[in-house]
């Protein structure tokens, strides 16, 4: 406790300006920008898997299972960091026992249980029933019971049967894409509708968010699919990932042209906040924003893939491209939780000041932490597509 | 044991687990809640919050900015005395000549304000006492995941600490910066108006000790008591109205730099 007052010394000595004496303690750190980058992946990774199922898109379709094991490692993931940052998380499950149906954040644990139980645990055992089955037969010990049970049971592996998965796949994956909405849109409500807070106060904020999460995800995708299959010394498809590249751009310009009017939006209806909120652009955000966000993370990968829709570069190329232009996408995403969660706290309610962040490195909120919470899910991953590989060669076929 | 029953028992264990952990801790609810105890006409008969519904006035032309509502405050509810946690603090307002506005609140005003310094020509100051604004139309407690923050039936806005996760949604939908995190208990913590005080007949602490009488503490509706006679007699304003929180601590002559 002396060390945290230590550092609200500290943040009190940085003060610019007038803020109200118990705005010294920033109060949602680096753990809440983690969580909203989370759970935008899982909801880009899930409507980049449905779009081969339910539009057809077959250049796609190498990393559709990995999608699907992607969304659920992160999935996983996503409410730690929440839970990590309670002052009572041992209280945590008073959400789902005596929920407030009028506040935002006690839906959160309805929405992630449907996501999580109903939409992408049901799909993926769908999605790979079939081979499950063979699996169990013919692996040995402890893989062989892990697969057993789950079969749960159905091991049928008839036409009929294998016709029944398909469909049923086809038809949670429909009420999976409003449900990513839903995950995702939802998380971006709970700061839009703060309307304490002028920066988060927005009823572009859930659409903001959800276009965001799809550019990450579809960015997270490239990576992943390029990554894994180096990894498996196997060629990558091009036509799988200049796809993947045009739709990441599509995103891209969508979810930039909404920020954009967000933007626009404000600075033409210039209310009373706008002189603070353009300090804190100037000031407190300048890197993490005009920068990292919107120079590196936005306009340098647009200008880049779009580069490559234009020109007729050389595959090599084209892969250099697309590799960097995802991880500048990430690091943007990232930065644009950042500047939301964190930059909506540097300012004043009174409008009249500027605060800091004093990050931890080493506390439960500190940057080790998070650090953990974003390695986590690939480790998760590691364990799903071992247990379940993704790729078309391990795909079971079936002599009928 | 065969795989059937394998199965059935693995579909029966993890929701047996799941309702059984429920039912517990319906239990034990019920065990912690005073009201297992003591019905609810026992504590009406001493205090009966519906024939209450308080708020708070503040004339700013009164205050002097001593800071011993702050100190009280302090004291009377165990409030820790470093200068990051306020249930109520002081700020000052200094307006030059050219339309420039300082504000300041030095550990919240707690031991008063050191003298101006400005080399302009002052229009005029004014010292502002803030607390929570027990509104009508709390965002707190719209926001709070769990309901342990909610509005009392006598008009005050109140947390449960027992009850609190900790997640500091409230103190992110406050407005006014009233609430804060308590380091000790984890659980979000603000004014009470001194609840436990007012429930036997008791001003708050800050009311209490304000040397010139610049808080009036009462009833919003009845007639006969100093709030009422306050808020008729004044031309009274409140922060930040155009959020629809409807705050019951009425301020007699509001500056319109006060934010």
């Amino acid at each position: 406790m002396e060390k945290s007052f230590e550092r609200l010394a500290i943040s009190l000595k940085e003060v610019a300006g007038f803020i109200y004496p118990n705005e010294i303690e920033l109060h949602w750190s680096i753990l809440i920008v983690v969580y909203p980058y989370i759970t935008g992946l899982v909801a880009g990774a899930f409507i980049l898997a449905s779009l081969e199922r339910v539009f057809n898109v077959k250049e796609v379709e190498p990393t559709y299972r990995l999608s699907l094991l992607t969304a659920l490692a992160f999935l996983i993931v996503a409410p730690l960091p929440l839970v990590a940052h309670l002052g009572h998380p041992e209280r945590a499950f008073e959400i789902f026992l005596t929920p407030n149906f009028r506040s935002a954040m006690a839906m959160f644990g309805f929405v992630y249980a449907w996501y999580l139980l109903v939409v992408l645990l049901v799909e993926l055992w769908f999605e790979y029933r079939k081979d499950i089955v063979v699996w169990s037969k013919k692996e040995k010990g402890l893989k062989r019971i892990i697969y057993l049970v789950l079969t749960l049971g159905a091991s049928d592996l008839s036409e009929k049967s294998l016709r029944f998965d398909k469909k049923a796949g086809k038809i949670i994956t429909i009420i999976g894409v409003p449900s990513a909405f839903l995950l995702h849109g939802y998380v971006g409500f709970i700061f839009g509708s703060v309307k304490a807070n002028p920066w988060w106060s927005s009823v572009l904020m859930p659409v903001v968010f959800l276009f965001s999460a799809i550019v990450s995800g579809i960015a997270l995708m490239i990576l992943l699919y390029m990554v894994i299959t180096l990894f498996r010394k196997k060629p990558i498809e091009m036509s799988c990932i200049d796809k993947l590249a045009s739709f990441l751009l599509y995103a891209m310009i969508l979810d930039f042209s909404l920020e954009n009017l967000d933007f626009i939006h404000r600075i033409y209806e210039s209310e009373e906040s706008i002189k603070i909120l353009y300090q804190l652009l100037i000031s407190k955000l300048f890197i993490s924003m005009v920068v990292i966000q919107i120079l590196l993370g936005t306009i340098v990968p647009m200008v880049l893939l779009a580069w490559t829709k234009l020109g007729h570069l050389p595959d090599e190329l084209r892969r250099l491209i697309y590799f960097c232009s995802a991880i500048l996408t990430l690091i943007g995403i990232f930065s644009i939780r950042w500047n939301v969660v964190i930059g909506g706290q540097l300012f004043s309610k009174s409008l009249r000041g500027l605060t800091t962040y004093k990050m931890e490195l080493l506390g439960i909120e500190g940057l080790l932490v998070a650090l953990f919470f974003l390695v986590l899910p690939f480790i998760i991953l590691y364990i799903l597509v071992a247990l379940f590989p993704p790729w078309k060669e391990a795909e079971v076929k079936l002599e009928t | 044991m065969n795989r059937r029953d394998l199965l059935k028992n693995l579909l029966i264990i993890p929701p047996g687990i799941f309702l059984g952990g429920l039912f517990t801790k319906i239990l034990s609810l019920l065990k912690k809640t005073p009201l297992g105890k003591i019905s609810l006409e026992s504590i009406y008969e001493k205090y009966n919050p519906h024939e209450h519904y308080y708020a708070m006035g503040i004339d700013i032309d009164k205050c002097i900015g001593c800071g011993r509502c702050v100190e009280a405050c302090k004291i009377e509810n165990n409030v820790p005395q470093e200068p990051f946690f306020f249930r109520t603090w002081v700020e000052r307002y200094v307006i030059t000549v050219d339309g420039e506005t300082k504000v300041d609140s030095p550990e919240g005003g707690i031991h008063g304000f050191p003298e101006t310094l400005t080399e302009k020509e002052i229009l005029r100051t004014f010292f502002v006492p803030k607390l929570c604004n027990h509104c009508d139309n709390p965002p707190c407690v719209q926001v709070c995941p769990v309901g342990a923050t909610y509005k009392s039936i006598d008009g005050a806005v109140l947390v449960d600490k027992d009850y609190c996760i900790g997640c500091r949604y409230c103190i992110q939908a406050c407005p006014y910066g009233a609430r804060y995190l308590h380091p000790e208990t984890h659980t979000a913590d603000k004014c009470t108006f001194c609840y436990h005080r007012i429930v036997k007949g008791l001003q708050p602490a800050c009311v209490e000790v304000c040397p010139t009488g610049a808080r009036i503490f009462g009833e919003v509706k009845p007639r006969n008591n100093p709030l009422a006679r306050f808020v008729r007699f004044n031309k009274i304003g409140v922060l930040k109205p155009y959020l629809n929180t409807d705050p019951k601590v009425y301020y007699a002559n509001l500056d319109k730099e006060v934010t």
